[in-house]
């Protein structure tokens, strides 16, 4: 049951942890496709 | 299993294909080989139509009238030239955005996957999810639990580390959010919109998605550590024919021997690698848009091979739009997640309510010995011999 419940927390870590990590080296699509004259964020 | 899929998938995709090479070239002399109302009429009725008599229609720069003739200034592409490059893919674009999505104006892929998506694929996986759990309830109420037939020992035996069962709830954890958040987007626009109303599954839509593409990496990772650690018990053994051949004993009285893991479980096993790994990667496909594709590569080696044709499905497209890649990907990550659906499905239903002491091996990682006696026999006495070395080597010697 500590397996299981420890999986499901790592499950949430690895989640929050690998959207971090993909927002930090600019793999969203708006950092990918927009050129330099698009504002997506203003 | 893979076979037939991708069978299905490309006899669903491509019958149109077929169907355009078979027909006989149409007689367009009356309009000076432009297309004709024959050709209008079919694509509005929705017949395919092959192309190839005019998307190589795109001007000749070459031979361009001087600039102060007639039409000179369009530098030997006329207007209809132009338009016929941009819809067949051909013209030379610049865009102010990047990737080469942004320099595809026009892909006509995009109906087909939508109709493919929205209909046979949602349609018949729904069907199919539905189906399983009707004929588990059946199976369920016809043969009733799986029970322990002889007395309890109260003796347990260790079947899975600590390790073994992280990896485990890592990959049913993520799967069972993965599959939910993915029926969620599937069934969005067509079930869930007109019941919930837009605001409401904007909500849902919104974090489907978020959870949808960061729980992935888990689910991969998962996949990975059950691999790793399962693989050397999934290899086929001799015990598994009879083990196939009697049907697991699940109608009669008595189990087959069976080792670690029983033919039915490494039937799982390998269903959750080959089909879980090729969802993974059409999910990375997805994930990363346009930069992986695979499906022109995949279907050029169809046709080299000779598979394509022995399928019936003629020669398959070897030049597809970005767009069209990610269509595909997206219509066989779909198929595939819901055969492993299906199957999960019946995993879950033998290890929870279907019978007694399964559960165990997952809960706290130890099992009763006469279930495991009763359904992993070869692999109890293995344990049993390790048992009795280990306690003979602990003895010091005199």
């Amino acid at each position: 049951m500590k397996a299981m419940l420890v999986a499901f927390v790592a499950v949430a870590a690895i989640s929050v942890g690998s959207n971090l990590i993909l927002m930090q080296i600019g793999f969203s699509s708006q950092d990918r496709y927009a050129g330099p004259d698009v504002r997506l964020d203003d | 299993m893979l076979r037939a899929l991708i069978a299905l998938m490309l006899t669903l995709s491509f019958l149109s294909t077929a169907n355009a090479q078979d027909a006989a070239a149409p007689d367009r002399s009356a309009t000076g080989g432009a297309q004709t109302l024959e050709d209008i009429m079919a694509r509005q009725r929705g017949e395919p139509v092959d192309n190839g008599f005019r998307s190589g229609l795109t001007g000749d720069p070459d031979s361009a009238a001087g600039i102060s003739e007639q039409l000179g200034t369009l530098g030997g592409a006329s207007d209809p030239d132009l338009w016929r490059a941009l819809r067949f893919g051909s013209a030379d674009i610049s865009a102010s955005n990047n990737g080469p999505a942004a320099t595809t104006l026009i892909q006509d892929g995009g109906m087909n996957w939508l109709q493919l998506r929205e209909g046979p694929v949602a349609i018949y996986g729904g069907y199919l999810l539905l189906a399983t759990i009707a004929l588990l309830a059946l199976f369920f109420f016809v043969r009733g639990r799986i029970r322990i037939d002889g007395e309890k020992t109260g003796n347990k035996i260790t079947r899975f580390k600590a390790v073994e069962r992280f990896g485990h709830w890592l990959l049913a954890g993520s799967f069972i959010l993965l599959g939910v958040t993915g029926l969620i987007s599937l069934f969005g626009r067509k079930v869930l919109i007109p019941v919930f109303g837009h605001d409401a599954f904007s909500f849902l839509a919104v974090g489907s998605k978020w959870i949808h593409n960061n729980v992935s990496w888990a689910f991969m990772l998962a996949l990975v550590m059950i691999f790793v650690m399962w693989v050397v018990h999934n290899l086929p053994h001799k015990s598994d024919i009879n083990w196939l051949l009697k049907g697991g004993g699940i109608f009669s009285k008595g189990h087959p021997p069976a080792k670690k893991f029983n033919a039915g479980q490494k039937l799982i096993f390998w269903s959750v690698i080959v089909l879980g790994t090729s969802i993974s990667v059409s999910g990375l496909s997805l994930l990363f848009p346009f930069e992986i594709n695979m499906f022109a590569a995949t279907f050029a080696k169809l046709n080299a091979l000779g598979i394509s044709s022995a399928l019936g499905l003629g020669e398959l497209r070897e030049v597809l739009a970005p767009h069209e890649e990610m269509q595909y990907a997206q219509l066989w990550h779909a198929i595939v997640s819901f055969v492993l659906m299906a199957i999960i499905l019946a995993h879950i239903y033998i290890g929870t309510v279907g019978m007694e002491g399964a559960y165990d091996a997952m809960g706290s990682g130890d099992v009763e010995e006469q279930w495991a006696r009763e359904h992993h026999s070869i692999w109890v006495d293995e344990v049993m011999a390790e048992k009795q070395a280990a306690s003979k080597g602990a003895t010091p010697a005199e």
